[in-house]
């Protein structure tokens, strides 16, 4: 069981690396498509069942979606390397890996991984978190709807072939 | 012989049970293009294969051969990677969702009780969503790849009608899953011992299979893949094997598809059962495969009598009448269940 | 089962990752999804830490997060369109005119 946490997680910084990495957009997109996967089979590992499945249907299923319809529509060519800072290609990997480092380390004293409490047993189905979600946060629920109806009309208005 | 312990036994079934499903899914999509080529035959009033084995049974295989001699050939411009992925993911996604398909209640032999089900998850429901939703990337990457108008128009075409019908598909389901209770394909059935969900969802049924049909981009929403629309959609540059691993996804999906309305409005595999343990067990396997080959018989039917939706009405049935009397149901059904209860 | 800490370095190595595409790379799409991976790391934090406190409320967030993560998708992307649409191009490097 522990072993699959590795081997997805594992699964995920690769291809992760090469959403960060590759020059073709749709790659990337390809790419993020399996970080997105790889995420849910961890989260069915932790116990998020509901949420696995919900980051495959909303995340994987409908946003990376948008994101390879307007890729394609869009025609995004290959990027070409810029040369615009010799700074950042010198210092850049370098910084990011100690800045990395500095908050593995931090997190590594804070929850020391021999003293991980068991974890205890939460039913953590699609009726628990329903539960919790129309009675503690029923506001933030109802606000999130209208974001979304906002963000819908928004959408519709900027890509308009005239306003 | 040192019995194998538990964990390698369940190991081992589950690997059974998914040789066994898949074998048998495979050789039903085979049928089922033989079946449909037969039906629209006689629909309208031609034989349909009749030369090669009894009735044409054996033309399945005469053209499984001929796929694997087809010259395989790829276009210089295409995006090499992608267009091998496109109809590997599509064929992959199309059998994935069987896993959580129950086909019978259990059997037992030798003491220990085997279910017809590869795995009972209990959001099921959500993962055969969850996979059709993941359906899509075949047909818009393959129609992107190819890297010509009319795969790229009928690619996209097609992925924005599965995206659409995607959400009248969910909310049909959901009356089913507020009278259950649950999202688990396996307590659905068990919920239906008294009544079948289409009397108690009709206007859900409808609105599913009409989703359904378009989500497997079957007639008469097929004008993506119409071949005197657009050539032939998402998949004119590929042939042989790839073409015929599209072929099986789209045959696949409705197979699965007809699965699933059997499971969520027809009971299942509920029917009279009767005789020693042996028969009981099997009988209600045979009654769901009744009930798919039914669906089948249906979405063939459909096939063979009505005409195509031009581009713009299929949209608009989907966003502007579909998807609000989809809602109007799931709202309905939240008032009668609220109101019945208190 | 897995120690929070091992959860936690995925998390912190993914939105490494996530700010190291936004600050390098030079296509939009590309960076959008940078930001995406970013959020998908905390997505990963949260459920972690849910685990671990046996608490469902970090599930919820989630829950929420994804939501915003769709929105905010929707309304970038159809600006992404309306940028390539008046300046023909998708590279970073073209769009400095509020620079001083």
């Amino acid at each position: 069981m522990a072993a699959l946490f590795y081997i997805f997680g594992a699964l995920a910084i690769l291809a992760a690396l090469s959403v960060v990495l590759q020059r073709t957009p749709v790659y990337s997109a390809l790419s993020l498509i399996v970080v997105l996967c790889s995420l849910a089979v961890v989260y069915l590992l932790l116990g998020a069942e509901f949420l696995a499945v919900i980051q495959v249907i909303v995340y994987a299923g409908a946003i990376m979606v948008l994101f390879v319809l307007v890729i394609m529509l869009l025609n995004a060519h290959r990027e070409e390397p810029t040369d615009r800072s010799r700074v950042a290609r010198i210092l850049g990997a370098p910084l990011l890996a100690v800045f990395l480092g500095e908050v593995l380390y931090a997190v590594w004293q804070h929850f020391p991984p021999e003293q991980t409490p068991a974890a205890p047993a939460v039913n953590a189905g699609p009726r628990a978190i329903g539960e919790l979600l129309f009675r503690n946060y029923v506001l933030p629920f109802e606000v999130t709807s209208i974001l979304i109806l906002v963000a819908v009309l928004g959408a519709v208005v900027l890509a308009k072939k005239q306003l | 012989m040192a019995m194998p312990s538990s964990e390698s036994y369940s190991i081992l079934l589950i690997l059974a049970k998914i040789a066994v499903v898949l074998l048998v899914l495979m050789t039903t999509v085979a049928y089922a293009v033989w079946l449909e080529r037969k039906v629209v035959a006689r629909i309208q009033s031609r034989w349909g294969p009749y030369l090669v084995g009894p009735h044409g049974l054996l033309q399945p295989l005469a053209d499984g051969l001929k796929i694997f001699f087809k010259e395989d050939f790829v276009p210089s411009e295409v995006d090499r990677v992608v267009f091998w992925l496109a109809p590997f993911l599509a064929f992959s996604l199309a059998l994935l969702s069987i896993a959580v398909i129950p086909f019978g209640e259990s059997i037992t032999i030798a003491g220990k009780t085997i279910r017809f089900q590869i795995t009972d998850l209990n959001v099921g429901l959500l993962f055969v969503i969850a996979v059709t939703s993941l359906g899509v990337y075949g047909v818009a990457l393959a129609g992107w790849s190819s890297n010509s108008k009319y795969p790229l128009l009928g690619g996209l075409r097609s992925s924005a009608q599965m995206i659409s019908y995607e959400l009248s598909l969910g909310l049909g389901l959901m009356g089913v899953v507020m009278i259950t209770g649950s999202l688990s394909l396996r307590e659905i059935v068990e919920g239906q011992h008294s009544l079948w969900n289409v009397f108690k969802q009709p206007v859900g049924f409808l609105i599913y299979f009409t989703a359904a049909v378009a989500e497997t981009n079957r007639v008469p929403f097929d004008l993506p893949e119409g071949e005197s629309e657009l050539v032939g959609g998402f998949h004119t540059e590929y042939s042989s094997f790839k073409f015929a691993m599209f072929f099986m996804a789209e045959y696949a999906n409705i197979v699965t598809v007809s699965c699933l309305a059997t499971l969520l409005f027809f009971g299942g595999w509920l029917g009279p059962v009767f005789g020693p343990p042996v028969l009981r067990s099997l009988l209600p396997v045979v009654w769901f495969c009744l009930k798919v080959f039914c669906f089948l018989f249906v979405y063939i039917w459909i096939r063979g009598t009505l005409p195509r939706f031009r581009y713009d009405q299929l949209m608009a049935f989907g966003w502007k009448f579909l998807l609000p009397v989809g809602l109007l149901n799931v709202v309905a059904t939240s008032l009668v269940l609220a109101l019945s209860s208190s | 089962m897995v120690p929070l800490a091992h959860i936690l370095a995925l998390s912190v190595i993914l939105f490494g990752l996530g700010v190291a595409g936004f600050i390098v790379r030079r296509n939009i799409i590309t960076i959008f999804m940078c930001i995406e991976l970013m959020l998908n790391a905390v997505n990963l934090a949260f459920i972690g830490f849910s685990r671990y406190l046996g608490n469902l409320d970090g599930q919820v967030f989630v829950f929420f997060v994804i939501v915003v993560a769709a929105a905010e998708a929707a309304v970038g992307l159809a600006i992404i369109i309306a940028v390539q649409r008046n300046r023909e191009s998708l590279s970073i490097d073209d769009l400095d005119s509020m620079k001083l």
